[in-house]
Order: C-alpha cells, then structure tokens, then sequence
C-alpha cells in the first residue's frame, strides 16, 4: 500500500476513533439547564419528558469498545501496516500459481513474521492427512480396492466430484458411463481407469452420418442392424440393408460392433452387441445417434485433486466392477 | 450553548448530511484504497478476455440470474479450496464490469467450474437439472437450447469492455497498455455468435470461468 494510502487509512480510522470519544463526551453532558432526571418542561398526554442522560451501561460499553479498537489495530494492523500479529487471511497479489505456491513456502518460514491464517491451516491439515494420501499413493490400487478404509475415502472423494455425472452410485446416466458394471470404453483394468481420471478422456467423436448414409431411410437400416447385434428382434430386410451399410461403422466399432476396446483401439466407441446403451437403447436414440453423432467427454483431474487423490478414487472405481 | 443537539434532530437537511458522513467514513477507508492497488488492479499472468460468444453467455448469466444462487468467489478456507480449487484473486476479477462475485450459494461456488464438466453434461443439466443431479434444486433453463442470438449489440460489448477496462489491461513490453480486443474482433464479433444459441453462448462463459490463475 503506498504512503498516501495508508496514511489516508491511518487518519480517517484513527479520526473516528477521536471523533467518538468527544461526541460520547458531549453527548454526556448536560446544557439544557433542568437538573438531571426532572421534566423538561413540556407533557403530552401526560407523558414528560425527563432529562435523563444516557444509561452508563451504554456509555461505558461504547468507550469500552473504542479501548477495544486501539487493541485490535495493535495486532492486526492499518493501512499498510501488518499488525504485531502479521495477520493476513490469505496471499493476495498473486499473479500465477507458482507464485502463490512461493509466498507460501515463504510464509510458513519460522522467521517469516507473518502469519497468513490459509497457509497455515493448509499446512495443518497437510500434516494430519498427507501421511494417510502418501500410504495409499504406496499402494497399488488392486491391494487399496480391498481395504475399507481406503474405499471409504475414496467413496467420498467420488461423491463430491464425480457423483454429478455418474451419479452417486456410480451408475452413471444418459451419456454418462454406468463404472459399475464390466462393460468399459477405455478399458476397466486399475491402470486405464487411473489413466482415464488423471488426464480426461476425449472420445475421437462419432460424426452425423445422415447425409453419408443417404439420409433418413440410410438411418433406419443402420439402426436396425444396430439393434439386432444385441439380438433383439427388427424388421430384417432393414436389418439386412443397414449390415452393408455398417462397414463404415467397423473402423471404430468393429466388423461385428464389439466396439473399439476389443480391438484395442482408443477412440472409445462403444461395443454395440452387449444391449448396454451410453446414449439409451431405444429405437429414436440409436437413431438419432447414428443422425447427429456423439461424442463424450470426461475432464481431466490431475490439476484439481492431485495424483495421490486420483489413486484412491481410481481404487474405488476399480471396487465397483470387482465381484 | 442550549440544546445544541436540537439543532441536528429538527433539521432533516443537515441530519441526513451527518448520516452520509458518518456512513461514508468505512467505504472510504475499506474500499476507495482498493481502486489504487496494485494488486486489487493488475490482472493475473493468464487473464483473458471473454470471447464474443462468452461475453454474450455472461449477459445470459446476468440476465437468468445465476448469481442469485451461485458465488463466483472462493473464499481462503481449506474446506472451499479442497472443493473448488485455489482461493479467489483480485486479480482475477479486474476486468469484471459488473463483478459476478455473488453472496449466496444455493448451489455450488462457479468461480472455476470451467473444464469440470464437459459440454454435453452442462446442456443435459440446464436443460434439466434432474437428469444428470437427482438431488438438485436448480431450475431448468430449457430454452436456451431455442433462443438464438442476432449479435446486434455484441461489437458494442466488446468496444465499451476496451473502455472499462482501459486502465487495467495487460501491458506490452514497452508498457503500452494492451486493449482486450483489436478493432478486428470488434467488427467480427457479430459474426461470431450470430445464430448460435443462448446454450451455447452460456456454457462458452461457463467453461471459461477460473483458467486466469495458472
């Protein structure tokens, strides 16, 4: 804070803080000339008004509260003045990530002088729960995946920040996988489901292929050939003329739709023979998958939670699908 | 002296001049000081300007209200950084005219809510909340998906935001200040969100919230 600033601060704070003790001081005083507690001389309905001063409870709380307001300024400080605490609530005047991470270390510094209240409960916590991440982090996922504690932690982790998606049991939504069954896009062993957490997934997008296909009737036949992969029951000739058809589809999801998985492939197209739907099963939503595309997204959260965090939720997610 | 004090509470003029004053005094010692600054007025290293179209979806936010039941202002206590990420910085918000901040959270803290979810969650979600979120609360805003822009006023958006913020924008390494947008974004910005719709334009913003702090 520059000179100007503070010292503008300084007066207008400490100002009031004077301004009070004489307005408090005129306010007690009596220039009316009628003797405290006696009529002022005037009455309404019979009801006087008496000169009483101000209640001395009142007053004494008042003064005590400008006392109370030198002592607060001595510890935590004006204008740019820090306090004999050195309190502050958090960094600000951050510029990037690194500089905060920076001030920090500087900060907790035993002779840094300042106590910025953030950091340190940071650094508390770290100190409580960083040696439990670190055991789990030790570990491989297979082993955490047994262990309830561990589950239970990353059951929580799940709740607050995948839940919204895949739903607090996991189970997952129209467009949003179902994590607890065997049935996987990217692959369902601990290290892909680690992978897939840390740096998000992109599905390489299914494009619109209405107008590829010949349009509606193009639509039509696919989708029937679509369904009856699960083995459910479609008109055949449709069925017939979408299987010809569906060789444009092969290159992600396979001759036979067992989708890109099982071919080791990393787009994530989704096996189409199992009757498990990401978009819905129906005739109209496989439909309109084929017309318009689709293309999923899972974010990344290796900047958000951490590594050590996304073990443990990937412990979890790997618990799911286990028997 | 005679009843001084009669003086103040028989004259409503000079009673409310008092008033002002002494209502005054915390704004001016608490807040005027932050205009001068530095570091309530310097943006952050990675503070970018809305797009055309995430300007637009910020007029969307204000408009339906968002901020009504979402903050944009995570505060420095672990329990808000554990679940949002790194606490606000002024310098986040210095090219916020007005500051989207918000005091109530009826739903979540969006202040770096871009990248958490993908497109398609947040057109399945403000169309019905219900459908991703069981348990949530939130109204659907369905049509956005019908309403499209006409970018009419888009150019002029941009063009007062260069003014706004004329004297808080990045520098150049000669320290010429850096206007947020070249007359060329101006003149295309109509293009640019002409057409797409109010979803579009509303999670163009959303997604964009919280990158500036790297």
């Amino acid at each position: 804070m520059s000179s100007f600033w503070s010292i503008w601060v300084w007066v207008l704070t400490l100002g009031s803080l004077v301004a009070y003790v004489f307005l408090l001081r005129w306010c007690l005083k009596n220039f009316t000339g009628v003797k405290e507690g006696e009529s002022m001389g005037h009455s309404f309905d019979g009801i006087e008004e008496l000169n009483n001063p101000l209640p001395k409870w009142w007053s004494t709380f008042f003064l005590l509260t400008i006392i109370w307001a030198f002592g607060y300024i001595a510890l935590y400080g004006l204008g740019g003045w820090s306090g004999l605490l050195g309190w502050k609530s958090s960094n600000q005047g951050i510029l990037n990530i690194a500089e905060s991470k920076a001030k920090t270390i500087e900060n907790l510094a035993k002779d840094s002088g300042v106590l910025v209240q953030y950091d340190r409960e940071v650094a508390q916590a770290n100190e409580k729960y960083g040696p439990i991440f670190e055991a789990y982090a030790a570990r491989t996922i297979e082993d955490l995946s047994t262990d309830s504690e561990a589950l239970k932690v990353g059951q929580r982790l799940f709740i607050q920040n995948c839940a919204q998606c895949h739903g607090s049991d996991a189970h997952g939504t129209t467009g949003f996988p179902n994590l607890a069954d065997k049935d996987w896009l990217y692959g369902g062993t601990p290290e892909k489901i680690k992978e897939t957490i840390m740096h998000g997934r992109k599905a390489s997008g299914m494009a619109a292929w209405s107008n590829v296909l010949g349009g509606e009737s193009g639509v039509k036949e696919v989708a029937a050939y679509v369904i009856s992969l699960s083995g459910r029951s479609v008109n055949p000739d449709l069925a017939k003329a979408g299987k010809e058809k569906f060789a444009l589809c092969a290159s992600c999801h396979g001759p036979d739709g067992q989708g890109s998985l099982a071919l080791g492939l990393p787009m994530g197209a989704p096996n189409l023979s199992d009757n498990i739907w990401l978009y819905g099963g129906s005739q109209r939503a496989i439909e309109e998958s084929i017309r318009n595309g689709r293309a999923g997204v899972m974010p990344p959260w290796k900047d958000i939670l951490g590594e050590q965090k996304v073990h443990v939720i990937s412990a979890y997610v790997y618990s799911l699908s286990q028997d | 002296m005679k009843n001084n004090h009669e003086k103040v509470e028989k004259n409503v003029g000079l009673f409310f001049l008092f008033t002002v004053l002494a209502i005054s005094i915390g704004g001016l010692v608490e807040i005027t000081p932050l205009f001068f600054q530095k570091e309530t007025t310097t943006p952050v290293d990675n503070l970018k300007p809305y797009t055309a179209l995430q300007m637009e979806g910020r007029d969307i936010y204000i408009r339906e209200g968002c901020s009504n039941c979402h903050s944009q202002m995570i505060r420095p206590f672990r329990a808000e950084t554990e679940r949002y990420g790194h606490y606000s910085v002024a310098g986040e918000s210095v090219w916020e005219h007005p500051f989207l901040w918000g005091s109530k959270r009826t739903g979540p803290d969006l202040a770096r809510v871009g990248g958490r979810y993908s497109d398609d969650w947040h057109i399945a979600h403000l169309t019905d909340p219900r459908s991703v979120v069981p348990e949530s609360n939130m109204p659907a805003y369905s049509w956005l998906n019908v309403n499209t822009l006409d970018g009419e006023l888009t150019g002029k958006k941009l063009e007062t935001f260069n003014w706004l913020t004329r004297n808080r924008s990045h520098k150049d390494e000669n320290g010429n200040p850096i206007p947020l947008y070249t007359q060329e974004e101006i003149d295309g910005a109509k293009d640019a969100v002409k057409g797409k719709t109010e979803m579009s334009a509303l999670i163009a913003y959303l997604q964009s919230l919280g990158h500036a702090l790297k």
